[in-house]
């Protein structure tokens, strides 16, 4: 009976509710939490899984080796490769690389099965396509970003080695 | 009729559409820049910044959004009724702008200065629920028509309460002129109606945010069950007048609160001497805009603050515990009244 009387009064005095707006009233004066995206942005690990990139060597030789370990190890089967003999020296190299942006998950099992740290995923998050056909990145494109962000992928990967 | 007639006719005319100019204008800024503010506030009491893009400080943002609603397209579901699709944005919008016409902005400075002015306000607001249902019906849509019930459902019980809370006033005050409602409570901060009729003010202000669909009332809106409610098929101009009409009739709601029960565009310091003295040149249409304000920030505050009601729970509050509230009210008030007790005299 007591409890249903406080219950009561509780509701009908409305003490619930005028808690409930000191609670929201609090919070207008608390410092704001947004982060202004284009100007400011969120920290990122440097394991952060963004676009893909294929990597060179500072001599300029890329550095895949057709293995395709990558492309068998795709969950969502999104790389397609074809290995051929390069012309200039005989190597093993492929002819032919593409993920599929659409296919892709994000998972980061190319750049965990890469012998040699070819194929990696860059900090790029905010990218986009104008026509369809943009999404499959081909080995130019991926060689190029790789190219655009050598110097913040090396130093990634080398943060991250001695865990590996 | 003579020539001379005609003119001194002519002039009145003008004048007349030239005070509804001069209401309506502001009016339709003040929502512009109440959804701005709305926006920030809900931002704030949630730890965002809200729209801050546009312009200084997104000060500019209630304009980009007229101008986007301006140059969208009104679709016509395919089966909505033609006319009455287009008419009931217009019938909804009309009772909530005409409704200001007697609202005293200060000593007779009122549009139209009628004696039944409460009578008309509470008429105005009802009549605007045929501009939900017509809405709903001539949507073509089964979303739209449950919240046209639902809203009309709700609209009809609250009138009841609040009608029912404004007798109070009408008992204290002996008449329905809003200016005469603000002049009988003259005399100092003690004399407004919040303090004996308190009860009555709770329950006014609550039935208000219930009639206006406002959150934590806006079962008509509820997004997760029946996406927009009332007005889910409209698109562009016709959306932003129900938008508009909806904004329009919470200032209203503020206004009246101000005016029924804080004393309209009287100071609140006066006859308390010094302070009576410094603040006497602030005009009387300041300080009603100053009490308005804290109420429109009310109700921005309980939208930020509250969880949708579920509808059977709103229906209970209205008929089972707002109308029984008055109901004891209202003969304690007359009794009080009758014995001539404070703060009653």
């Amino acid at each position: 009976m007591n409890k249903k009387l406080k219950q009561f009064l509780n509701s009908f005095l409305l003490i619930e509710l005028l808690k409930g707006l000191a609670v929201t009233g609090r919070h207008m004066f608390s410092r704001k939490v947004t982060i202004q995206y284009p100007e400011e942005k969120t920290p990122q690990s440097p394991r952060f899984r963004g676009l893909h990139a294929l990597r060179s060597y500072p001599n300029g030789e890329e550095r895949c080796i057709a293995c395709k370990l990558c492309e068998a190890v795709c969950p969502a089967a999104a790389i397609t490769i074809e290995a051929g003999v390069r012309e200039s020296d005989g190597s093993r190299r492929t002819t032919k690389y593409e993920i599929d942006l659409f296919k892709c998950i994000f998972c980061g099992f190319c750049e965990e099965s890469c012998p040699v740290d070819s194929i990696v995923e860059t900090r790029v998050f905010d990218y986009h396509f104008e026509e369809q056909g943009a999404q499959i990145m081909t080995k130019e494109k991926l060689l190029e970003i790789g190219l655009l962000h050598e110097e913040q992928l090396a130093k990634d990967i080398e943060s991250d080695a001695k865990y590996r | 009729m003579s020539d001379i007639d005609l003119v001194e006719w002519g002039i009145t005319l003008f004048w007349i559409l030239a005070k509804i100019v001069m209401i309506i204008l502001p009016l339709v800024l003040a929502v512009a820049y109440a959804t701005y503010a709305e926006r920030k506030l809900i931002g704030y009491m949630q730890m965002r910044v809200g729209p801050n893009r546009v312009g200084p400080k997104g000060w500019l943002q209630p304009i980009a959004d007229t101008v986007k609603l301006i140059m969208k397209e009104i679709v016509l579901p395919q089966g909505a009724s033609k006319v009455l699709f287009i008419i009931a944005p217009i019938l909804f919008i009309g009772p909530s702008f005409a409704a200001w016409a007697v609202v005293p902005f200060d000593a007779g400075l009122v549009l139209a200065d009628i004696n039944l002015g409460l009578l008309y306000i509470l008429a105005m607001t009802s009549i605007g629920v045929y501009g939900v249902i017509i809405a709903g019906w001539a949507s073509n849509s089964k979303y739209a028509f449950l919240g046209a019930m639902r809203s009309a459902a709700q609209i009809v019980s609250y009138e009841l309460a609040m009608g029912f809370a404004l007798v109070g006033v009408l008992m204290c005050a002996q008449s329905t002129n809003l200016g005469d409602i603000v002049m009988a409570q003259s005399g100092g901060i003690h004399q407004w109606y919040w303090i004996p009729l308190f009860p009555l003010l709770v329950v006014y202000w609550i039935s208000g945010v219930a009639e206006t669909n406002r959150a934590p009332f806006d079962m008509a809106e509820g997004e997760s069950e029946i996406v927009a409610g009332f007005h889910v098929e409209y698109g562009g101009m016709a959306f932003s007048l129900f938008f508009l009409a909806e904004y329009a009739n919470m200032i209203l709601v503020s206004f009246l609160t101000a005016i029924m029960f804080f004393g309209g565009w009287l100071s609140p310091f006066e006859g308390m001497g010094v302070l009576d003295e410094i603040t006497s040149w602030i005009p009387g249409t300041l300080w009603l805009l100053i009490k308005a304000s804290v109420f429109l920030f009310m109700l921005f505050w309980l939208r930020a603050t509250f969880p949708r009601f579920r509808y059977d729970q709103i229906m209970r509050l209205g008929w089972k515990i707002f109308i029984p509230v008055t109901l004891v009210w209202l003969p304690v008030v007359a009794i009080g009244i009758k014995l001539g007790f404070w703060p009653f005299t």
